[in-house]
């Protein structure tokens, strides 16, 4: 192979991401049109969702999924967020390294599980104990929203990790010197040093979030209502997709690729904002 | 408050939060063994899902990541080098570094409704080939960024011993620079193929699935991943029984390849 062939044959390759994403943007927003059209921007406070008999029309709204979607997430970051933290910090700063490399690996294996495993054994395992404490049935926000939160803390707890361990260990010696207490130096020291990773970390594990399927299929309930209590079943952009795009048309259909459309947008946009501020990858 | 105390209590609080993540990694594991080594039969392996095994299922899963994996590997590899030895430092470069892991991050449902409206609209019916394209999509983008941040360990005097030795950028690129990252590469793409063997998401409108055996990948593949999503919702114990079986053969699988990306980077430290 000549070299000209190679380095051209490198840079289209290269290229692809740039084609795939504005080529996804573009399929989804063509394919949303007929929805755009006749909703326009009411689709975001719709409530309903109901096709006519004959399956050609009816009425579709997207609120009911949007919210869903966007309160699982808040409710797991919420969660995850301080147990992820906590990780970090044990795996950093308090475990020896005897204790801290079996933890690390086993809370990487935990994100590896694929999330249909844990949608199955959070609905038959999960589930029942959220029913007895908290009432309600079983499957709801409450339900998707922790099982999301311990999908999503490996994730936040590698990253954040790995971003703690970059410490320069002078740093954290001079506060020791000084007579802080380990809680003082991470406090201080640590967190500060770390903080674009942590963040960082936070926004693509809310990414993550945002855009789970199976998991929260098992175990937001998969209805269209909105919630009142947190243990209410509702249901999210990608889970309405996974349940109905299959047998919907026209209509309905442009309206799953809206959704789909607003989804990639979000998430496009929680993702930008955390690799462009806070986890600028310099060119080494 | 005492800083002392305070002290003492954030870091029982951070232990306690790294005893809860093994829990639930230890919870999950044992019921999936527990529930998945009593159903797994002879026939599971041997019989198709029509008749109660997971036999087509696990070819056809197979199939269509090894495929994904075929694509993805090559363009990923190039893409990588364009961004860590052509274009290095420039700004398209950083631009294009920073759209691939955006991709990366991408909902994977979306990759599916973006195939969808790709290869199985157009065509007029879910195919295994879409399944695969829907598979490589995912995988593309962490292939690049293995062999960027790979290339990136490379020292620069290789190279520099590659030009002084006379050798064209290509050549050196294939012959030295290549070879020394080989190992972290390869650890990328195990780690990337067991992310994309179980996954759902993106196979449920693509490949759908299919009962029976079949290595035509113009019509709707068996699935491993979209069979427990179904079987598992369906009322019968002995469709919940193959759930779990399959389940617990599936997480088997991706752990091993896991574990053996890890072994292999032990290996070469």
């Amino acid at each position: 192979m000549s070299g000209k062939l190679f380095r051209n044959f490198s840079f289209i390759s290269a290229t692809l991401s740039f084609f795939l994403l504005v080529g996804i943007f573009a399929v989804l927003f063509s394919y949303a049109q007929e929805a755009l059209h006749t909703f326009g921007f009411d689709f975001l406070w719709n409530e309903q969702w109901e096709p006519d008999e004959d399956d050609e029309g009816g009425v579709f709204g997207g609120y009911i999924p949007i919210v869903g979607t966007l309160l699982s997430t808040v409710l797991a970051m919420v969660l995850a967020t301080p147990l992820a933290m906590g990780i970090a910090i044990f795996l950093t700063e308090i475990a020896s390294e005897k204790v801290a490399k079996p933890v690390s690996v086993a809370i990487e294996l935990l994100a590896a599980i694929p999330s249909i495993i844990y949608g199955m054994w959070g609905l038959f395992y999960f589930a029942p104990i959220v029913q007895a404490v908290f009432g309600g049935n079983g499957v709801g926000l409450l339900t998707a929203g922790i099982v999301l939160a311990i999908m999503i803390i490996p994730f936040m707890a590698a990253i954040t990790r790995d971003s703690m361990n970059t410490t320069p260990a002078v740093l954290k010696e001079s506060a020791y010197a000084m007579g802080a207490t380990k809680f003082e130096v991470i406090k201080d020291v640590v967190m500060p040093y770390a903080k674009g990773g942590i963040i960082g970390s936070i926004i693509l594990a809310l990414g993550r979030a945002l855009g789970e399927t199976m998991a929260v299929a098992f175990l937001i309930g998969s209805v269209m209502s909105t919630v009142g209590k947190v243990t209410d079943p509702t249901t999210s952009i990608p889970v309405l997709l996974a349940n109905n795009f299959a047998e919907a048309e026209d209509l309905e259909m442009s309206s799953m690729y809206f959704l789909a459309l607003i989804l990639f947008a979000i998430s496009f946009a929680v993702i930008s904002f955390a690799k462009f501020y806070f986890l600028g990858r310099k060119a080494k | 408050m005492n800083r002392l105390l305070l002290n003492k209590i954030i870091l029982v609080l951070s232990t306690l939060s790294a005893l809860t993540g093994i829990g639930f990694l230890f919870w999950i594991l044992a019921t999936l063994s527990y529930k998945g080594i009593v159903s797994i039969h002879w026939d599971t392996f041997t019989k198709d899902l029509v008749e109660g095994g997971i036999r087509n299922l696990l070819v056809g899963q197979f199939t269509m990541a090894l495929i994904a994996t075929a694509v993805a590997v090559p363009v990923g590899m190039m893409a990588g080098i364009y961004l860590r030895e052509y274009g290095h430092g420039s700004r398209l470069a950083s631009i294009i570094r920073n759209l691939s892991d955006v991709m990366m991050s991408a909902p994977s449902i979306v990759i599916g409704v973006f195939v969808y409206a790709l290869l199985v609209d157009p065509f007029g019916g879910y195919n295994g080939w879409a399944g695969a394209v829907a598979l490589a999509i995912m995988m593309i983008p962490i292939i690049i960024s293995t062999t960027d941040n790979m290339l990136a360990l490379v020292p620069q005097e290789l190279r520099e011993a590659g030009i002084a030795l006379g050798g064209s950028k290509h050549k050196i690129i294939l012959q030295i620079v290549i070879r020394a990252a080989k190992v972290g590469i390869m650890t990328g793409v195990l780690l990337s193929f067991a992310r994309i063997i179980g996954e759902t998401a993106p196979l449920l409108f693509t490949s759908a699935n299919n009962q029976f055996f079949t290595m035509d990948m113009s019509e709707q593949f068996p699935s491993l991943t979209v069979s427990i999503y179904n079987l598992a919702t369906y009322p019968d114990e002995a469709s919940r029984e193959l759930a779990w079986a399959a389940s617990f053969i599936l997480t088997v699988i991706v752990l091993c390849i896991n574990l053996l990306g890890r072994f292999v980077i032990r290996n070469k430290k």
